[in-house]
């Protein structure tokens, strides 16, 4: 009974966070979608997934959909969708009977030797998958860093802008003080010139 | 775990993939497409969830489920930077106007 009720509340909630028109209520249903899923994932015995799917999943994406959508804002778009209805409902139909027809009935062929506890089968039978989890984030985080990052031209950096004003600084000190000390006396003097009362010495040599 | 339980769990995962099917393709807005993308990964989760139920392997599953939570993670938070980043400099985020800008 519990179980039709989740796959009812889980199928609404997916419905609505598609046919919504505003990007916050289908961020929203889609939490409720997520919180629903841990519950089904608790009654089927997957205790720590269910945890981790309710704090990532309906917790964390959640905030960054509505941070995401109140930096970008809404934007209402009336316009027909680019495949028709029609076809994309006949698409969508013809691909869930395959699937049925390939899925049911499900083989329930369970495994007879004892499982590992979950630490022994994340950390030695599916290291690699960790290590690769490590790589995925710090690979996340870089394209993010590099996606929100603002490209600015090197004269506008404020290091380079700092050193302009200084060196600009420094040049209109340099011309104040000498001015200050004579006025013009940073024109370069002139040489002297010989007039007509000057007269050379005549040196006799022994 | 009996038997119905595991038919409602694999119809749950149908409804889901087709629900998450129909949004990528007929949504227009790329938040929207994002979010039929997380819809689709819980569609899987589920699958791994229910298949480690059938086969008696429960936390085998809950590893590959751990990883997969990580993975659609980190796609939607690529996903929403490029969506930011295209309002800014495009202005819209119509997927049909973007396929027609010129550079």
């Amino acid at each position: 009974m519990i179980n039709l009720v989740l796959f009812f509340a889980i199928l609404t909630g997916a419905i609505q966070s598609i046919r919504s028109k505003r990007l916050i209520h289908s961020a929203i249903w889609l939490a409720g979608v997520s919180a629903m899923l841990s519950i089904f994932f608790f009654k089927m015995g997957a205790n720590q997934v269910a945890v981790i799917e309710l704090s990532v999943g309906a917790g964390l994406v959640t905030v960054l959909f509505i941070f995401a959508i109140g930096v970008a804002g809404e934007e209402a778009i009336t316009a027909r969708p680019i495949i028709p209805r029609v076809l994309t409902l006949g698409l969508v139909t013809i691909f869930l009977v395959l699937l049925v027809w390939f899925i049911f009935p499900p083989s329930t062929t369970v495994s007879l030797t004892p499982e590992p506890s979950l630490s022994t089968v994340l950390w030695e039978e599916r290291g690699l998958d960790v290590l690769a989890q490590i790589v995925l984030i710090f690979a996340g985080v870089l394209g993010l860093l590099g996606l929100l990052a603002e490209a600015k031209p090197p004269l506008d950096q404020p290091m380079a802008q700092e050193f302009i004003v200084k060196r600009q600084e420094g040049l209109a000190e340099l011309v104040r003080e000498s001015d200050q000390s004579a006025p013009g006396s940073h024109l370069p003097e002139e040489p002297e010139r010989l007039g007509e009362h000057d007269s050379v010495k005549e040196v006799s040599y022994p | 775990m009996d038997l119905s339980s595991i038919n409602i769990g694999i119809l749950t995962i149908i409804g889901l993939l087709g629900i998450g099917f129909y949004g990528l393709l007929a949504c227009r807005n790329l938040i929207k497409i994002v979010i039929a993308l997380q819809i689709l990964v819980k569609a899987a989760l589920l699958g791994f969830v229910t298949a480690a139920n059938i086969s008696g392997k429960v936390n085998l599953g809950q590893s590959m489920a751990i990883t997969v939570i990580v993975a659609d993670t980190v796609v939607a938070v690529v996903g929403m930077a490029l969506a930011i980043q295209v309002r800014r400099r495009m202005g819209t985020l119509d997927v049909k106007k973007l396929s027609n800008l010129r550079g």
